[in-house]
């Protein structure tokens, strides 16, 4: 990777993020033969979140064996290293083809561009290129996510210090270098809450427990065995914090059982943790400020873009990869869709067309049953003729279920699944024989195995396709 | 030095106070015992300046509020604090609630409010169409504004200091005492042991205000702080209301509203619980529950999901049913202002009046000086042409760097705040001074960039920045160190 060398020319690709998705997008779209890329990186250097992430277990997928967040970061920037992909960092992208996200912050309506111009005009501002619009043929959106904070479950109580998502805290310890809290309690069991109560453990921290509201962990199974039960740290399920007391630094949470079907606090069951440090560990969301300024369709599901089996989304040009699409599990995960994604884009941008991908005979997949959503949500005419991979996360934790595919109310294929939760994402590879089979519509249901019954539709279809790996 | 004026409390009606003082000459002090301006009521309220059709005519709060939004026009202008008159309806839902409708059409005619109406459901959902179906009339009025009150407080008091005001925080008065005879000295002592002397005192101490009249051996009003929760809803959820829509008032006050804010917000509450402790701002499930349930019968769609904050404020409200603005019983040159419950905000401006004119009677005289310092100016880089923000860059790139991403805050506007005429010192005195931790995340991701402008430009180590007041560590100490000091014990 190189700085930028000439911000008026027109680009092939601009990537909004240096984290693994960016990364990714970049080498791909190399790879694929576009030869002008610029990232733009609002912080000091690349790698994203991934830097704050010292603890291990990433790259098994992609790299086959298991580094730290700074080492799957490195790794990334090795292959690029050799390449002439320009990297602008301390850049902000504040707005997409004249709107910025500013307008509105400012009550103004977002945008609406769903023709296709000769380039995107992507405005930065940061201290070593002034506030401008640079120009690409196609643009990357793979800004991630951040933390819901405390507004956003609305936790009652006194407002101390000491109160910070587990990302903050793990900025503060693993990049900073200072200690945040002795006693520690922590609210949901998100993967970044599960790794930093491992974390300040070792920093010689007392974690009290983690608390969560549903009756499952939304974290992965190998963080709760491995950061909470190798260090004797309660996992309280089906609570919730329903009281914080302290007036300048914390002191003390109320903890208190919920009813498991309608969630809501059980009077009497109140626990007192007396602590100086609750992390929240209460979801991520996706950072799609820039797309809802554009006028860029969003999911409601997913809270990222809608987008076709190219992670192109409804403007032609404009595509999206990794948690600022849909949240992953695995940063593996994010770097193979990236990669994806930042092929289609290196094609769109070398074809020069200006006309968009045909939207004509392409159809929506839509979840059902247990599943949340699945990405991507529509597939092309093209991507239909094509095997395709199809994420989506369910609703629940389902020891055996059925994935099940349906065009028109008929079966098209059922996958058999063992241990669905809502913590892990479901890859699922659909091959192109099945898809060619679509009729006017898709839908990708989850079901429990136990009320699986045989389905009158598909007497005269396979029962189950081999399970995906 | 001796003041002509010591101000004590610096909220918004310390503020306008101290601004219109020494607009007209008088040296002024200002006491405020929080580390920051506008830490009350101020800070924690509907930001609304009302029309002025609910206070029973004939009360200092209907005179004070139609006159104290008359005066924001201008002072908001000069003193470039975002205000948009985005006009009130309040909702009736029956035939009781239209009865008071015409009521508060009444009042509000009495009060003089201009252009006051009673629409009917269909101009009402033409007005605002994610209005509930069950509201079938409405009281309309289009003179009801919403305004950025933590800007207010901040402006008005830097414009005291510009023309020559002082401003001391962290300044608790635990004393006050009278020299001689009426029209002698007054000394004021602080809880730090500084004391200060001036000819007058105004008291504008908001829930406070009782007990500092106690210094001089006067009387209080009685307490009767009423907490108000609230909901701050991102700003993509900004637009499910134009107007400042109100329920049908209660003796508990005005109801639950739900409103745009001057940021494109959507800020929804308060109740209305009479407490103890007047200094009881948290949120309690049950109040966020009753504001929750309360509004959405204004607006069924209410997108709650999207809220980024709770909050809670204290009404310094007394056991006389209206603002107390006159001299004390004890001293014609103490002037209380007291019992400032809602339309505090919308009347301030027309108390700082009526304060001054308190004091010219006890003879502290005044008048406009003509080389006043009027207006004051914030830079802000979200709002800025391309040109106007690389001018800004090309003489300190610090203009370019955003901070706080959800709300495209620079580093030169926190390094500004920090350094302001009121300084910023704390990661909630910068939120609200510059607006960086405002947004959707909550200073998530610019908290710890926040904290280190703080500790670079202060000369403090990072360890000892806090979120508000003194003792509200962020982080404690370098890791693996076992002790920290000025760490919390």
């Amino acid at each position: 990777m190189i700085p930028c060398q000439n911000p008026d020319r027109l680009y092939d690709v601009i990537i909004v993020g240096a984290g693994p998705a960016g990364l990714a997008a970049a080498l791909a779209a190399w790879e694929e033969g576009a030869r002008d890329i610029l990232i733009c990186e609002r912080a000091a250097e690349a790698g994203g979140i991934l830097g704050q992430c010292i603890h291990n277990g990433f790259g098994l997928e992609i790299f086959r064996e298991e580094l730290t967040g700074p080492e799957y970061a490195g790794r990334y920037l090795d292959l690029l290293a050799d390449t002439r992909v320009e990297l602008l960092t301390d850049t902000m992208v504040i707005g997409i083809d004249g709107h910025e996200t500013t307008e509105l912050a400012r009550g103004g309506r977002p945008g609406t561009m769903l023709h296709a111009p000769d380039c995107h005009r992507v405005r930065v501002t940061g201290s070593s290129l002034d506030c401008r619009d640079l120009r690409a043929r196609a643009v990357i959106l793979a800004m991630g996510c951040r933390e819901r904070s405390r507004g956003g479950i609305a936790l009652p109580g006194s407002r101390p210090s000491g109160i910070l998502t587990a990302g903050a805290a793990q900025r503060y310890v693993n990049i900073e270098g200072w200690s945040v809290g002795r006693r520690v309690v922590i609210l949901g069991s998100g993967d970044i809450g599960l790794i930093m109560a491992r974390r300040l453990t070792l920093e010689g921290a007392q974690v009290l427990a983690c608390v969560e509201l549903l009756p499952w962990s939304g974290g992965l199974i190998r963080n709760i065995v491995q950061c909470l039960n190798d260090y004797d740290i309660p996992l309280l399920l089906g609570h919730t914090i329903t009281a914080v007391h302290g007036r300048r630094r914390l002191e003390a949470v109320t903890v208190s059982a919920v009813d498991p079907r309608s969630r809501r606090p059980l009077p009497g069951t109140e626990q007192h943790y007396d602590c100086d440090t609750l992390l929240l560990s209460v979801g991520l969301i996706p950072e799609n400020e820039l797309t809802r300024a554009a006028g860029i369709p969003l999911d409601e599901r997913t809270r990222g873009a809608i987008v076709d089996e190219n992670m192109e989304t409804a403007t032609p040009g404009i595509f999206a990869c990794g948690n600022v699409l849909h949240v992953h599990d695995l940063v593996d995960y994010v770097s193979a869709e990236s990669g994806r994604t930042g092929r289609a884009a290196a094609r769109y941008a070398l074809s020069r067309k200006a006309t968009p991908t045909p939207r004509s005979g392409s159809l929506m997949v839509l979840p059902a049953g247990e599943l949340s959503y699945v990405v991507p949500q529509r597939l092309t005419r093209s991507g239909l003729a094509r095997s395709q991979t199809l994420y989506g996360r369910v609703r629940r934790p389902m020891p055996e279920a059925y994935l099940v595919l349906e065009s028109d109310g008929v079966v098209l294929a059922r996958w058999k699944r063992e241990r669905l939760a809502p913590g892990e994402m479901i890859r699922l590879n659909v091959p192109a024989a099945i898809l060619q089979q679509a009729g006017g519509s898709l839908e990708l249901r989850a079901e429990p195995a136990e009320s699986a019954t045989p389905d009158r539709h598909d007497v005269n279809r396979p029962a189950a396709m081999p399970p995906e790996n | 030095m001796h003041y002509d004026l010591i101000v004590i409390g610096c909220g918004v009606i310390g503020a306008a106070v101290a601004r219109l003082a020494s607009l007209r000459g008088l040296g002024v002090l200002v006491l405020e015992a929080a580390h920051d301006v506008s830490c009350g009521a101020s800070k924690a309220n509907s930001a609304i300046l009302h029309a002025g059709f609910d206070p029973e005519p004939g009360t200092l709060m209907a005179e004070m509020n139609v006159r104290g939004v008359e005066l924001y026009r201008e002072i908001c202008t000069d003193l470039d604090v975002p205000r948009l008159e985005n006009g009130a309806l309040v909702l009736g839902f029956d035939q009781a609630d239209r009865a008071h409708l015409e009521l508060l059409l009444e009042r509000g005619r009495r009060n003089g409010v201009a252009d006051l109406r009673i629409v009917g459901q269909e101009e009402l959902r033409a007005l605002e169409p994610g209005v509930s179906p069950e509201a079938t009339a409405a009281l309309y009025a289009p003179t009801s504004a919403i305004v950025d009150p933590w800007e207010l407080t901040l402006a008005m008091t830097e414009n005291a200091i510009a023309n020559g005001a002082r401003l001391e925080l962290g300044a608790r008065v635990t004393a006050i005492r009278l020299s001689g005879e009426p029209g002698g000295t007054f000394t004021v002592e602080t809880e730090d042991g500084r004391s200060f002397t001036g000819r007058s005192i105004v008291n504008a101490a908001g829930v406070e205000a009782g007990r500092v009249h106690r210094l001089l051996g006067g009387s209080d009003w009685g307490s009767r702080p009423t907490r108000g929760e609230y909901y701050l809803l991102d700003k993509s959820a900004g637009s499910a209301a134009r107007h400042t829509l109100f329920q049908c008032p209660t003796a508990a006050g005005k109801g639950v509203l739900v409103s745009p804010t001057v940021h494109g917000n959507l800020i929804v509450g308060p109740n209305a619980e009479l407490l103890d402790d007047s200094h009881a701002v948290e949120t309690t499930a049950a109040g966020l529950a009753e504001v929750a349930a309360a509004a959405r019968r204004s607006l069924p769609a209410l997108p709650l999901h999207e809220n980024i904050r709770n909050f809670a404020g204290i009404r310094a409200a007394c056991d006389v049913d209206d603002f107390i603005i006159a001299a004390s019983p004890l001293d014609p040159a103490f002037i209380n202002l007291a019992g400032i419950k809602s339309p505090g905000l919308s009347a301030a401006p027309a108390i700082a009046e009526r304060a001054l004119e308190l004091l010219r009677a006890a003879g502290i005289r005044s008048a406009d000086r003509p080389d006043a310092v009027r207006t004051r100016k914030r830079v802000r880089f979200r709002d800025l042409d391309l040109e106007e923000r690389n001018r800004l860059i090309a003489a300190d790139p610090a203009w370019g760097r955003i901070i706080c991403r959800c709300e495209t805050i620079t580093e030169a506007e926190i390094v500004a705040a920090i350094h302001g005429p009121v300084p910023a010192t704390s990661l909630d005195a910068v939120k609200r001074h510059a607006g960086a931790g405002m947004g959707r995340c909550q200073g998530g991701f610019c908290g710890p960039r926040v904290q280190a402008l703080l500790a670079r430009e202060l000369g403090r180590r990072y360890n000892d920045i806090c979120q508000h007041e003194p003792g509200s560590h962020i982080v404690l100490g370098p890791l693996g160190a076992e002790t920290t000091e000025g760490g919390p014990s």
